[in-house]
């Protein structure tokens, strides 16, 4: 079946998840081939998805782990003086 | 590396049984997790650490109401998207953004960007420190039941099963919501990595110009 821009956009984000059904796969590959606009669209999804995990985009703050587990130690050290009896 | 869920379940019945200094090292794996998926929530730094301590005393709080039916990871990030939304709820953003669904249905305009130079622009503009930055805020822009979908599937690597648990929301909602989200960053980024491209001038640039 030929298929309209449109109708290859909609399947986009389940093309990336590779959850699409043979045959509509097999339709948009062969879209794909033909149209560089929906190949450029793919391709600029693809690669900020791939931004999107890459670690360097979303950092820790300097430091948190360490006030992490100092806060941590804290609440588990009162969670146990809260058990003796007063 | 994660624990293996029997070397996780090893973890947890020793603090279950009172050894709790166990649980530092139970949740390091997720430090980030926790931290990264609130902070994309809460859109300021101060808030998400204190909302992730927040959620890791609560997960020792509450650890034996943790079942061995999900991953720990899930739970985990299940309580770390809840005390989110709550804060989200409470706090002045609440004012800005909602995180009802009344809009849900509602046809919105969820089509890519077109672009019609992309295939020059990627290793140089990606490598780039403003476009991670660019996107962080085209991420924060996102509203938020867009947001936490695609903070969990593509910022956490979540599959759709563990986003669907984490959120209380069905796998066709996380499949909707995700495309949705995934097409607004698309539109929203496309401008300025046109920007830091260099001109065409091929067959293309001169076909759309």
């Amino acid at each position: 079946m030929k298929l309209e821009c449109k109708h290859v956009w909609k399947h986009i984000s389940e093309y990336l998840d590779k959850q699409l059904d043979a045959q509509l796969l097999m339709d948009i590959e062969k879209h794909l081939e033909n149209c560089e606009v929906c190949s450029a669209i793919l391709d600029s999804t693809r690669n900020i998805l791939v931004l999107t995990a890459d670690n360097r985009t979303f950092e820790l703050p300097v430091g948190y782990s360490e006030r992490l587990h100092q806060r941590l130690a804290k609440a588990i050290q009162g969670e146990h003086s809260g058990d003796k009896p007063a | 590396m994660p624990a293996t869920v029997d070397q996780e379940k090893a973890l947890i019945a020793r603090i279950l049984a009172g050894d709790s200094n166990v649980f530092h090292e139970l949740i390091r794996p997720y430090e980030r997790m926790v931290y990264l998926a609130i902070l994309a929530m809460l859109r300021n730094e101060q808030e998400a650490e204190d909302a992730a301590q927040e959620v890791m005393i609560n997960a020792f709080r509450h650890l034996k109401s943790f079942r061995g039916d999900a991953k720990f990871s899930t739970w985990l990030v299940t309580i770390a998207m809840n005390e989110a939304r709550q804060r989200l709820r409470k706090g002045k953003a609440a004012v800005l953004e909602s995180l009802d669904e009344d809009k849900e249905d509602r046809e919105g305009d969820f089509t890519p960007a077109v672009l019609t130079d992309w295939r020059e622009i990627p290793s140089e503009a990606l490598e780039k420190k403003e476009m991670r930055q660019k996107l962080r805020e085209a991420v924060e822009q996102l509203p938020p039941i867009y947001r936490e979908v695609l903070v969990l599937r593509d910022l956490e690597e979540l599959n759709q099963e563990e986003t669907a648990s984490a959120l209380g929301i069905n796998v066709t909602l996380v499949k909707v919501r995700l495309h949705r989200a995934r097409m607004m960053l698309q539109k929203l980024l496309v401008p300025y990595m046109k920007s830091v491209a260099p001109a065409r001038k091929g067959f293309f640039g001169r076909m759309f110009q």
